[in-house]
């Protein structure tokens, strides 16, 4: 109920009606604020993601078109095929490797920040953070002059009398080149995990006797997995679809789910069979995604 | 972690070492990027003696410069759009209930978790039959091109901006914002002095950072340019898998340059407290 008094003044009674009317009110404020972003997401966001969907059971036509009458799962169907399964496979075993090499790095990297003093922890994670996001093509690049030929990764090895090795244009470089790209998904999400642990407890473990593995395996471990399990899946969904990475580092045999996916569209012009590539390797980010988010996890 | 354990003896040097050699990892490619940049040897990875002439070429070249052109264009655009969108869906989550709400937030972040090069095949298909439909309806000829990427771009960055400024508005109190609705502040007034000054670092942050983003892109941009009309990293990308030249070191330094800058300002200006 609102009273108007002859000035502007609007004198407003808490009455049950009045609580109604004003929560619709901001209801639809919200609604209003959100609306904008909402409609832009649907017409370019989901609208988009429907297409890719419609265009996976389409058929590829003679002259490299797509025909969208009759529906199939045939570019399903091929998914199953050995050449696609060995990119597949290879792609997995990558991201996976990657993954796990982020972990060993990042894990006692996370400790060791969350153990220094508040002011110099910041000035650590600024520096973690930087490139975090910095341009991702130029940090690929650079690892592209560091290991070519006669460059500065060769007088490494010559030094140490390693002799030459070839690294660039192998799996080797690829893995290099992700880990590298994606480090720091890995340690925030820990760090920030790692950080939230009450010291006292990995005190209280010494103090039973517990020695730093004890220590690490049964009190640290367990406490930090969300953040263990956060980085994980941040580090490993996009070095499974990485694209950049493995057209500048790799070579003609280390073509992987991303490239293999650009390929369909924009050489072999097999766009159903691209479409359904794209949507089986979105459908596994989510999944991990769902994973995370039931984890508890919201770090980035 | 509070009440942390000192690390002690050998563990504390394993984790120092590993510390440092984390930090060697990440920069001293950066660095010896820059160093062979001024290097005067064609060889991208060698030193030959110092020189200016890689960055003479780029300012030379007009492909790359109409390229950064393009870029900078695009990112100014983006980021106008993206931190107005972003601004009001972060508040209307934080600050509103509605209708539909998680699903809102549920959307919002498919663009940050779903990998590039869906996304860049999404668009590049919406695009298509999009360009097709208003062409059949209107017999409008649009090319893919500046609209293209700039739409694109903004919709990954809307949901990059809500994220920070939601990161802002999260960790604020309403006290203020109640204090001055129940000083009869209108609603808007209290955004305008209250709210807004508040998050403004916050914006600034979320604006930095769509701009950096924008400028970066290089696989979701490569599906939606238009012939002849590239930005700046899809012109280096394809440089680059023609075959390194001293060129690409040093727009690649450029790039980097700007992009830590940006990123140095936007962490600056998130971690600014009050007022900023």
């Amino acid at each position: 109920m609102r009273k108007r008094e002859s000035t502007e003044h609007v004198v407003e009674v808490a009455t049950p009606e009045f609580e109604k009317t004003a929560q619709k009110k901001e209801a639809r404020r919200g609604l209003l604020m959100a609306l904008p972003s909402y409609l832009y997401l649907i017409l370019f966001f989901v609208i988009p993601l429907g297409i890719v969907l419609i265009y996976s059971f389409a058929t590829r036509n003679r002259f490299g078109g797509t025909d969208l009458s009759g529906w199939n799962v045939e570019s399903y169907e091929r998914i199953a095929e050995p050449i696609v399964r060995t990119i597949l496979f290879r792609s997995l075993w990558l991201a996976i490797l990657t993954t796990v090499i982020c972990l060993v790095i990042a894990y006692p990297f996370a400790y060791y920040l969350s153990t220094r003093k508040p002011a110099i922890r910041n000035v650590m994670l600024v520096f973690v953070m930087i490139p975090f996001w910095t341009n991702f093509l130029v940090r690929n690049y650079a690892w592209r002059v560091i290991l070519g030929n006669d460059g500065p990764f060769t007088k490494v090895t010559e030094f140490f009398g390693l002799g030459t090795h070839e690294l660039l244009f192998s799996q080797k470089a690829v893995v290099l080149g992700l880990v590298y790209g994606y480090l720091p998904f890995m340690i925030l999400p820990l760090y920030a995990a790692i950080e939230r642990i009450d010291g006292q407890l990995l005190e209280a473990s010494r103090d039973l006797y517990g020695n730093g593995w004890q220590s690490f395996k049964n009190v640290l471990l367990p406490l930090s997995m969300p953040g263990v399990i956060a980085g994980s899946i941040l580090v490993f969904v996009p070095s499974l679809g990485a694209y950049v990475t493995p057209e500048i580092l790799g070579g003609a045999k280390t073509t992987l789910l991303g490239s293999y996916i650009v390929t369909q569209f924009l050489t072999a012009r097999n766009w159903p069979f691209g479409a359904a590539l794209s949507f089986v390797l979105m459908a596994v980010m989510l999944l991990m995604t769902i994973i995370y988010f039931r984890k508890g996890g919201r770090t980035l | 972690m509070s009440n942390a354990v000192e690390p002690r003896g050998l563990s504390k040097i394993g984790l120092q070492i590993n510390g440092w050699l984390v930090y060697l990892f990440f920069y001293a490619p950066i660095v010896l990027l820059v160093i062979f940049s001024f290097s005067e040897s064609r060889n991208v990875g060698k030193w030959g003696g110092f020189t200016l002439s890689w960055y003479e070429q780029f300012i030379d070249s007009s492909n790359a410069r109409n390229a950064l052109e393009n870029s900078i264009k695009i990112a100014i655009v983006v980021t106008i759009i993206s931190v107005i969108l972003g601004t009001m869906s972060a508040l209307a989550l934080e600050r509103f209930t509605f209708k539909g709400k998680r699903v809102f937030d549920a959307l919002l972040y498919l663009p940050i978790i779903i990998p590039d090069v869906t996304m860049a095949v999404m668009l590049l298909l919406f695009f298509g039959e999009f360009f097709e439909i208003l062409d059949n309806l209107f017999g409008l000829q649009l090319r893919k091109g500046f609209w293209s990427i700039s739409i694109s771009h903004i919709a990954f960055n809307i949901s990059f901006v809500s994220v920070v400024v939601r990161a802002r508005l999260a960790g604020m109190s309403t006290d203020l914002e109640e204090a001055a609705v129940d000083l009869y502040a209108s609603r808007w007034k209290a955004f305008r002095h209250v709210t807004f000054p508040q998050i403004l670092p916050g914006i600034a942050g979320g604006a930095l950072l769509a701009m950096t983003l924008s400028l970066d892109d290089v696989v979701i941009t490569q599906f939606v340019a238009g012939p002849g009309w590239t930005t700046l990293p899809v012109y280096v990308f394809g440089l680059i898998r023609k075959g390194v030249t001293p060129l690409i070191n040093s727009i690649s330094v450029i790039m980097l340059v700007s992009s830590m800058l940006l990123v140095g300002l936007s962490l600056l200006a998130e971690r600014t407290r009050r007022g900023g």
